[in-house]
């Protein structure tokens, strides 16, 4: 073990020039992935965050309908187990709410004689996925005038953040065949000098494995620096958009981004996961020829 | 010690034995002789196991080569010690890590090692040049060397491959008479050469093989004119 290590840190600084190749390769490819990763993540959790806000589903009502009759369509909605909530909007309450989104052009509105606007119950559903259900149930009633919800645009939003998502995997699978592909060559330069090494290694009878650890562990290595240097990289980058955008995305969308020290933690452990994978199995692969004894 | 029953291993159309049966006692010393491609290394690396043969069963001290798994397959070799013509010393280890090395590569304890090396060194009568370097060495001492990193781990089969080939002639004798001194302590020895003088003068035992086969097996042999 402690062989395998120490060989390892010297074949790693032995080969400066091919294994600063080989950082420098992988870490090119964890930045590209770790991108992705925060856009991924961060689509997803405006995405998420978007949802919420279009989990109303709004039922405009006749003018016949007397205010009596519509406290009793709220409760009989409100009973349902898929609605979170349901609340009766007068037309006077939706012209003031009319009214304050215009803000200092609201006076266009007074030219109006009449209020246009119906009255209307309001309804949060628990899931997003069953305001198809609630809404078929609330055009059912007597006295609805119409629906509104914004089921379409929530489709849209869950097919564009699928096609991020799939889209992403694919590049970063892509880049990870690139890695091993890398590394393996790498290792490989070690290997072929130490040659005459490996065997004598396997003429005393040194086992497979032990021959492969240090070869092993300077993969690992390769994969463990390429880590450190993307997450350094990309830590910066995200504090710097952060900074740059994060307000501006939480007065747009009521929804900033992933917070720094989640997303760098996270994709710290994700980056030396992949890294020393990547470099266990480049090294496994290039050692193949040498032990197949 | 071992015992090849009916061996034969081909290489596509190319012959590199051919049903051949022999066996070497334990503690003996035998020298395998016979023209280039003959089948002498084919002898060799069926005994390490670097090849199976296509029928036929090889017995080493009991145990059946041919069936070993490749996970037993170094298990197998920390009981041989291996001497090539081209001595195969790392060259940028010194003399002493040479042959350290071969105890680090199966796990030995650092005590165990600091004590057996000096020994080993010291029979191959090589001691005072423990901390040079292999380029620093006459051939004759670099094979010195190998030999001490063969025998380190005390291996009860010693192979020696043309160990005298690349020496002049004084230097091959006394490499023969540290492989005799070796055997004299109970190690079998087998040696593959092509040194006609020195198996004339040996008087041990000569396996000659041709073709594949082993043509002539005597006690107290000589290098036969058909062995070139």
């Amino acid at each position: 073990m402690t062989y395998s290590i120490k060989q390892a840190f010297k074949q790693f600084f032995r080969n400066g020039a091919m294994s600063a190749a080989s950082v420098f390769s992988i870490t090119a490819m964890m930045l590209i992935l770790g991108l992705f990763f925060l856009l991924v993540v961060n689509v997803s959790n405006i995405a998420e965050g978007v949802k919420q806000d279009f989990d109303t589903i709004q039922i405009y009502l006749l003018d016949s309908v007397a205010p009596d009759a519509a406290q009793g369509m709220m409760r009989g909605l409100e009973g349902m187990p898929e609605v979170k909530s349901a609340r009766f909007l007068s037309r006077e309450e939706a012209m003031e709410d009319f009214k304050a989104r215009f803000g200092d052009k609201a006076y266009l509105l007074d030219l109006h004689q009449e209020n246009p606007l119906p009255n209307s119950i309001i309804v949060k559903v628990g899931k997003i996925e069953d305001a198809d259900m609630v809404a078929a149930r609330a055009r059912s009633l007597q006295g609805v005038d119409g629906i509104d919800y914004y089921k379409e645009t929530v489709d849209r939003l869950i097919r564009l953040t699928d096609f991020v998502q799939i889209g992403a995997l694919a590049v970063i699978g892509f880049l990870v065949v690139v890695s091993i592909v890398v590394v393996s060559n790498t290792i490989r330069l070690t290997v072929l000098a130490r040659e005459g090494e490996i065997s004598i290694m396997k003429y005393v009878g040194a086992t497979n494995w032990f021959i492969r650890g240090p070869f092993l562990v300077e993969g690992m290595l390769i994969g463990l620096v390429s880590a450190l240097v993307s997450a350094c990289v990309v830590a910066f980058i995200y504090s710097k958009v952060t900074e740059l955008f994060g307000m501006d995305l939480l007065v747009m969308l009521s929804t900033g981004l992933v917070s720094q020290g989640f997303m760098i933690s996270n994709l710290s452990v994700i980056f030396a996961a992949l890294g020393i994978s990547i470099g266990a199995c480049g090294s496994i692969i290039s050692m193949r020829r040498f032990l197949d004894t | 010690m071992i015992e090849y029953r009916n061996v034969t291993k081909t290489y596509g159309s190319n012959v590199g034995l051919a049903d051949v049966s022999v066996s070497i006692d334990k503690g003996g010393f035998a020298f395998l002789v016979g023209p280039s491609g003959a089948g002498k290394s084919t002898f060799i690396k069926l005994l390490l196991r670097e090849v199976r043969p296509d029928s036929g069963t090889i017995l080493l001290g009991g145990m059946d080569v041919t069936r070993l798994s490749n996970r037993e397959i170094p298990s197998l070799r920390r009981g041989i010690g291996i001497v090539f013509q081209d001595f195969r010393l790392l060259p940028r280890k010194t003399v002493y890590e040479n042959v350290a090395f071969a105890m680090e590569m199966i796990h030995m304890r650092s005590r165990y090692i600091r004590r057996q090396v000096p020994q080993a060194l010291s029979l191959v009568g090589i001691s005072s040049k423990a901390k040079m370097y292999p380029e620093e060495l006459s051939a004759g001492e670099q094979q010195r060397v190998a030999i001490a990193r063969a025998i380190v781990n005390s291996p009860s089969l010693l192979i020696a491959d043309e160990p005298t080939g690349n020496l002049d002639p004084d230097t091959a004798w006394e490499i023969m008479r540290l492989l005799e001194q070796i055997n004299a302590r109970g190690t079998t020895v087998v040696m593959v050469t092509h040194a006609k003088d020195i198996v004339d003068r040996m008087g041990r035992r000569v396996i000659a093989i041709k073709d594949g086969r082993v043509t002539r097996d005597v006690r107290n042999g000589v290098y036969g004119a058909e062995d070139e």
